[in-house]
């Protein structure tokens, strides 16, 4: 296969895993907080698609709808019942991202319990086409896959620049006790927030089965760790270098399967955190703020 | 300086840039053995920035650091008071779930040995020698401050002059031959600025040497042997207290800074 | 002679307390690691080939077993260094799954198969001559000139640091003993489970021995040993359905609830 085949087929993966890492970014861009589920509201979102395929004979808009709405529902209620009932403590600051890890268990248990612990197929309902671009053949379903998460994206940077709301959530980014003063309700921006960022996960989810056309309980920790290298590599808190991060993730796999050894190709991403973590903890656009004490 | 005895510290063109910001602008300092020596400033001056640099929490952009002779600059923290210069923190820095006795012995740490091996060795309940030495001289440093009623009580229990005193008495556990004191009276009443006046001088007959940052100015004027005056970075006066006292260049950079106020 | 369902709950407790004490000494010096599965997969296989195929004396492939971990603990621990806590967290996580990978793809030890016919060297006493001494290690080390470092650390690195205390030094050696001890429970595991494979080893397992410690209270090595204890003995004691099943899902989600309203553990002192 061409380079450039394979540099496609790492955009249609990576902006998967963009996705993913945008949720990541903003909840702790508003919460300063690596939310340990987020992989898992990914996962359940996938299922969520599944199910309305399934069950309801729906196409792929209807399994996008249906897993954006259930994951920006659970993520809401992952938010309001385990993470904002914790108090502030001295000594206990890690206590919220403890409690995403006890969720995350929670979630992928009982996933388990309801879909198996076995990958399950993903099919998708929808006409198959083929392009020939030169060196580049993209079939509907790609062309879909891209299309859906690099628009969501677009729409995200229109959102959140243009919008008031949008602002409002870079503010209370930027700093909570300065937003309460300008009058911007936090708890409401927060809970858009989680809404926002799971919305997008479930929706990668799907794309996921469809790019896979299988899905398991699994996948939230597999793409979950993916997503927090995206992150990490972007640098914490940037919106922006999710995206890439996500992107270059997505290409390295793919050149690695392709060129290396296809059955490390998860590992990749692990080495990814691990050299992002040892030569530049700030990630390519992150600033030293968080990073060391 | 008329004695050739080396200074315990030195600092030359020592320089400590933020991005475009100079925080410390090529400071020259010498501290002679044996006496106390202030740095004194307005807010912002970079008193705390070169206690940084000093003591290895920061490394310098520029210049150098030399301790009794020898070139540290860029050492880690650790190594710095391994060699001999500990200093305390403006905002006291004590191991709160620790008791004073525990936080002065863990000062004793550089200055013994015995790792993991040795401490599958040791029998409960039978104190090692090294560790009952450690013990006997953690209760010494800690009846000199004048804490020993309070030697099992945890350090965030301890009233805030008893803190600093104890946090002189962890850094005196590691023999120091120089001790950074950073605005170590903020925040005490006047007794306790005496009281602790008086502790600092008494460390001078054990061979210490101190280098204070306060703007207890009463106090830095009463105990110190020479004073260096630091404003925007630089170093703009420096000598005996009763020369900086009267220098034109000091008085207008504190009347500067209290006019902008 | 004891019913062989208790005794195998007794052996399953007993690595539990040696898995979670592992965890507890990198948490004692402010260390959070997720990734304790890795070192226990290390310990697993190598003690696990070392006398299944290779047919070594138990004694020596389980010291093995922990040396090799504890190797690659060093090895990892030395990044560590500079990383703070979430970082940390996120790093071990990564290289939990790196070693799971790694020996999903191994040849020698069976890849995706795993690695069967190890030896039933792992009895009741093996196990809990090893959980007491991983105790009295801890017991040792508490009161110990190191042990006051090793708090001095978690408790103020800088402050630490200014006193002599070198971090480097002391987070790599802490990390490092305890992916030693996290291979000896590894090793006991595989000579009683008699197969291994990946996924035995995967992100749930680093999940399940970090919950043990933080719900028995981070603070000492008795929360530690308490939560290991809780969460292997409680699902057998409520014998409500099919209670292996869920014991998972309770723990995540007492997990939460912990940290909502007891941060400090069961047994974990108030701050």
């Amino acid at each position: 296969m061409m380079l450039i085949q394979q540099i496609v087929n790492g955009v249609m993966l990576g902006s998967t895993y963009s996705l993913v890492a945008i949720g990541y970014t903003l909840v702790f861009g508003v919460l300063h907080l690596v939310h340990l589920a987020h992989g898992e509201v990914f996962m359940i979102g996938a299922f969520a698609g599944l199910q309305v395929v399934l069950l309801a004979g729906g196409g792929v808009a209807a399994a996008i709808t249906a897993a954006a709405a259930v994951s920006a529902v659970l993520g809401v209620l992952v938010y309001l019942l385990a993470i904002k009932p914790i108090k502030a403590r001295k000594g206990h600051f890690l206590a919220p991202m403890i409690s995403t890890i006890g969720v995350g268990v929670v979630l992928e248990e009982l996933a388990t319990r309801a879909f198996g612990g076995e990958q399950v197929g993903f099919p998708v309902q929808m006409e198959s086409y083929v392009w020939h671009l030169g060196a580049v053949t993209l079939t509907s379903v790609q062309l879909v896959i891209l299309l859906v998460s690099l628009g969501l994206m677009f729409a995200l940077h229109l959102f959140v620049t243009l919008t008031r709301v949008g602002m409002a959530m870079r503010a209370t980014a930027e700093s909570m006790m300065i937003s309460h003063t300008l009058g911007i309700r936090s708890d409401r921006i927060i809970i858009l927030t989680f809404a926002i960022a799971s919305a997008l996960a479930g929706v990668a989810g799907v794309l996921v089965g469809m790019s896979f056309n299988s899905i398991s309980p699994y996948m939230g920790v597999d793409i979950g760790i993916k997503g927090l290298a995206a992150m990490l590599l972007g640098g914490l808190g940037n919106v922006y270098g999710a995206m890439l991060g996500g992107l270059v993730i997505g290409i390295v796999e793919v050149i690695s399967v392709a060129y290396l050894s296809s059955s490390y190709r998860d590992a990749f991403a692990f080495f990814v955190i691990i050299a992002v973590l040892l030569l530049r903890p700030r990630g390519i656009f992150g600033t030293t703020d968080h990073v060391e004490g | 300086m008329t004695s050739a005895e080396t200074p315990i510290l030195q600092t030359r063109n020592l320089t400590r840039r933020f991005g475009g910001y100079s925080a410390v602008s090529n400071v020259d300092l010498a501290v002679r053995k044996g006496t106390i020596h202030a740095v004194i400033g307005p807010n912002g001056a970079g008193k705390t920035t070169l206690f940084n640099l000093i003591s290895g929490v920061l490394p310098p952009t520029a210049g150098q650091i030399i301790i009794d002779g020898i070139d540290v600059s860029g050492a880690r923290p650790d190594s710095i008071a391994r060699r001999g210069v500990v200093r305390t923190f403006q905002g006291v820095r004590l191991f709160p779930s620790m008791t004073a006795l525990e936080n002065v012995e863990v000062g004793r740490f550089s200055r013994t040995r015995g790792g993991f091996l040795a401490a599958l060795a040791r029998v409960p309940g039978l104190a090692t020698p090294t560790e009952a030495t450690t013990r006997r001289r953690a209760e010494e440093l800690l009846e000199r401050v004048g804490l020993s009623a309070q030697r099992d009580m945890l350090a965030s229990e301890l009233a805030l002059a008893d803190q600093r005193r104890l946090e002189v008495a962890r850094a005196l556990a590691v023999d120091p031959k120089l001790l950074l004191l950073d605005e170590p009276v903020a925040g005490m009443n006047p007794v306790e600025v005496h009281e602790a006046g008086e502790l600092y001088k008494s460390l001078l007959k054990d061979g210490i040497t101190i280098l204070i940052t306060e703007h207890h100015m009463s106090l830095v004027m009463a105990i110190s042997d020479r004073i260096s005056v630091m404003n925007y970075g630089c170093k703009i006066s420096e000598g005996p207290p009763d020369v900086v006292r009267r220098d034109p260049e000091v008085l207008t950079a504190y009347l500067r800074t209290e006019a902008a106020a | 002679m004891l019913d062989p369902y208790i005794e195998s709950v007794l052996i399953f407790t007993g690595i539990n307390v040696v898995l979670a004490l592992s965890l507890y000494l990198p948490v004692s010096a402010g260390l959070l690691s997720l990734g304790q599965g890795g070192f226990m997969a290390i310990g697993a296989y190598t003690s696990g080939y070392l006398t299944a195929v290779a047919e070594w004396p138990f004694g020596i492939a389980l010291f093995c077993g922990g040396l090799m971990a504890g190797l690659v603990g060093l090895i990892v621990g030395i990044p560590t260094l500079r990383i703070k806590g979430v970082y940390l967290i996120i790093m071990t996580m990564g290289f939990g799954e790196i070693v799971r990978v790694f020996f999903l793809n191994f040849e020698p030890t069976g890849a995706a198969s795993g690695l069967g016919g190890i030896p039933t060297y792992t009895t009741l006493p093996v196990v809990w001559v090893v959980a007491l001494l991983a105790l009295f290690l801890c017991f040792q080390i508490d009161g110990s000139r190191i042990g006051r470092a090793i708090e001095a650390v978690r408790e103020d690195e800088l402050a630490a640091e200014v006193i002599g205390i070198n971090l480097t030094r002391v987070k790599v050696s802490i990390f490092g003993l305890g992916a030693f001890v996290a291979g000896i429970g590894g090793s006991l595991f595989a000579h009683y489970a008699t197969f291994i494979d990946p996924g035995q080893f995967s992100y749930a397992r680093s999940a399940e021995i970090f919950m043990m410690v933080v719900l028995g209270g981070m603070g000492n090595f008795i929360g530690a040993t308490a939560g290991a204890i809780v969460v292997t003995v409680l699902p057998e004691l409520l014998r409500i359905g099919d209670a292996q099943q869920w014991r998972m899902t309770v723990f995540g989600a007492l997990l939460v609830v912990i940290m909502i309203v007891r941060p400090w553990g069961l047994l974990g002192v108030r701050r």
